[in-house]
């Protein structure tokens, strides 16, 4: 009998053909808007992660209340302890302390005076540690446009838009213009050893990057830092794990009172980020929803087509003493072939686009002007495991609530009725 | 037919069919027997309800009143499975359009009830071929519907009708759509399938052809039996 369904399946044409070439279609865009959405998604996190947030940051609770505002003067203390501490409760991630910090930056001429001067963000990391991972992490020597990166305390990377607007060159000195940990003003001297392009606007406008070492001197904050940001390891945000983590972490401080006390937070924590993971953890369900959605729409109403064909053979069976239940889910397993075949080289379709994507990139530059999330100006597709199998959930959805729907319209009908649609 | 067993009887039959608001009545009272071995015929004009009685021997359709019983099935209470027992195991089916399964080659197509049946493989093999052989295609067992004629489509018909040997096939306007030369020749077929496997043949038919070949003809008109004939043959 099974034999006998699949000879009539495969020889005719119009019952696969149609049915598998939409299948295909939809499980083919599927499985590229999936891996494509993932790269988006999944490129814009770690970039957010990189630059600001970290998979998960300590701060000071204090600090944490206020953290947009880098209040510096809520800033952690015995930051080494508190590094060695961490490393060694969750010695497979990495970790860093770093300083972020607001800025006039001050370009002087041959005499000393002011040239010209602008307001800098400012990111302080460890550049110049052997063991440090920092600038890799970062994507510095990508980023770098004219200079190098710096080799030693005293000196400083600018942005290249922000060097074009001071006229600033390599090797020139800019003076920083800040507030230390206890509030009064300093001024430290820099030496630009290079200019940045990231490519993210909110990079390019007006970045200050020194080493976190001459940040301390600079804001006076001795083994104090703003923050410390630990990245999982494998390199890709993971929410459980990163709340875990900071559950892990903070539990240990519960009974502490004091507002100094080192808080650590998961990225969804922090900021906007929270809606952003929770709709990347949501959205290849409504993607496929969406699919599953459409495919039985058109797989319905193939299969309506495709049964009015068939009520001679219906109507046969029937008549030779198959059951109708029986016909019915004859017709219910012939879809899961189909369903099974569509999706399976609508999968390898669709990685082979996600593959292309993932290879090649998209650029949208254009589209992120003025954005003031960080989004990747490339995007690219990223293959995960669920693309492998994400496709086969409308795939086989879809042909079977289709077939499932049309066949109820023959399954309702008086046998003898068909015979009379038959006959005519 | 003398002495020989009763395999339907029919009791006061009326069929109404729903129509707009009101019924429209297509059997007004059938009272009929038939016994085994019979090579029968209902006859009459379009519309006289032949088919209507037809497929309700044949438990497509229920009586609306009245009683039917065909191989001691009551019609009017089977349930739907019961039903398709009843066709599966002992009703063939014949159809004025052929209705074979296109994709399927004439082999396939014979052997399918065989496969409701959940015969074996040589079982179904043996009696495939012996059908195929009474109606003289074992030659096209590999071809499909398309690749044949009219007339042998009808035949390929037959022989899947006939292949479970059942105690009563129905032959809907077998020859409706084949000339005059096919028809004598399935006709004459079918006459000797009856005479050796001594299955019921019921026909519903208005062409004289058909008419001339049969034993028994029952005249519908309007609904009603209007004459019930006998011819004795030889
Ligand atoms: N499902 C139905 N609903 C309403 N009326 C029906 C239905 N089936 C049959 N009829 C009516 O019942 C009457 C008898 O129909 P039936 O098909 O039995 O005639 P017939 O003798 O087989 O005619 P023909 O020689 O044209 O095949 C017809 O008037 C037909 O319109
Ligand atoms: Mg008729």
């Amino acid at each position: 009998m099974i034999r006998f369904l699949i000879k009539g399946l495969i020889r005719d044409k119009s019952r696969s053909r149609l049915p598998v070439i939409v299948v295909t279609l939809g499980v083919m865009l599927t499985v590229a808007m999936h891996a494509y959405v993932k790269g988006f998604m999944g490129e814009t996190l770690e970039m957010n992660a990189t630059f600001s947030y970290g998979h998960v940051k300590v701060m000071t609770r204090a600090y944490a209340e206020e953290a947009e505002l880098l209040p510096n003067d809520l800033a952690l203390l015995e930051v080494s302890t508190l590094n060695e501490e961490l490393s060694e409760r969750f010695p497979a991630m990495e970790w860093a302390p770093r300083i972020r910090f607001g800025g006039l930056i001050d370009v002087p001429d041959e005499q000393g005076e002011t040239r010209a001067q602008g307001p800098a963000v400012g990111l302080a990391l460890d550049l110049l540690s052997e063991d440090s991972n920092e600038i890799q992490r970062l994507g510095l020597p990508r980023a770098l446009i004219r200079g190098g990166l710096p080799k030693e305390r005293g000196e400083a990377l600018i942005s290249e838009a922000f060097s074009q607007r001071l006229l600033i060159e390599p090797g020139d000195d800019i003076t920083l213009i800040g507030v230390s940990m206890n509030g009064s003003m300093v001024m430290h001297n820099f030496r630009v050893a290079g200019t940045l392009l990231f490519g993210m606007d909110i990079l390019d406008r007006g970045t200050l990057i020194l080493d976190i070492e001459d940040a301390r001197l600079a804001l006076d904050m001795p083994d104090a830092a703003g923050e410390i940001v630990g990245f999982l390891p494998g390199g890709f945000y993971d929410d459980a794990t990163a709340r875990h983590t900071a559950d892990a972490f903070n539990a240990a401080y519960q009974s502490d009172p004091d507002e100094f006390a080192p808080l650590m937070k998961a990225l969804s924590q922090q900021g906007s980020m929270g809606p952003y993971v929770q709709f990347g953890q949501v959205w290849a369900g409504y993607i496929s929803l969406v699919f599953v959605v459409a495919m039985a729409l058109v797989l319905w109403n193939a299969g309506l087509l495709g049964g009015l064909r068939r009520y001679g053979e219906i109507g046969v069976r029937l008549a030779m003493g198959e059951e109708k239940g029986h016909v019915y889910r004859t017709m219910i397993y012939e879809s899961v072939c189909i369903g099974i075949a569509g999706s399976v080289i609508g999968t390898a379709l669709g990685l082979f686009v996600a593959w292309l994507l993932q290879e090649y990139g998209i650029n949208v530059e254009g589209l992120m002007e003025g954005a003031s999330l960080m989004f990747p100006t490339t995007i690219r597709a990223r293959i995960t495991p669920p693309a492998y199998y994400i496709g086969f959930i409308p795939g086989l959805a879809a042909t079977v609530i289709g077939t499932a729907l049309s066949g109820i319209g023959i399954f309702r009908r008086q046998t003898s009725q068909l015979f009379k649609e038959l006959e005519a | 037919m003398n002495g020989t067993s009763e395999i339907i009887q029919i009791q006061g039959l009326v069929k109404r069919f729903p129509m707009g608001k009101g019924e429209f009545t297509a059997l007004r009272g059938i009272t009929l027997t038939f016994g085994k071995g019979e090579f029968a015929g209902l006859v009459g004009p379009s519309g006289s309800g032949k088919t209507t009685l037809l497929n309700i021997i044949g438990s497509l359709d229920v009586p609306t009143e009245g009683w039917v019983n065909v191989l001691g099935n009551s019609i009017g209470t089977l349930s739907a499975k019961e039903a398709a027992q009843l066709r599966k195991e002992s009703i063939g089916f014949i159809f004025q359009s052929y209705n074979l399964l296109q994709v399927h080659t004439v082999y396939e197509n014979v052997e399918f009830p065989l496969l409701l049946l959940k015969h074996n493989g040589s079982q179904r093999r043996r009696m495939v071929m012996d059908a195929l052989e009474w109606v003289g295609l074992v030659d096209k067992e590999k071809s499909k519907p398309p690749q044949l004629s009219g007339g042998e489509c009808q035949r390929v018909a037959i022989a899947r009708a006939m292949v479970k040997r059942p105690p009563l096939v129905l032959a809907d306007e077998p020859t409706a759509n084949l000339d005059a030369a096919n028809s004598h020749h399935i006709l004459k077929t079918m006459e000797t399938l009856n005479r050796e496997l001594h299955t019921t043949l019921l026909f519903a038919t208005h062409d004289d052809k058909v008419i001339g070949y049969l034993r028994r003809m029952i005249y519908l008109l309007d609904g009603r039996v209007d004459r019930d004939e006998t011819v004795r043959k030889d």
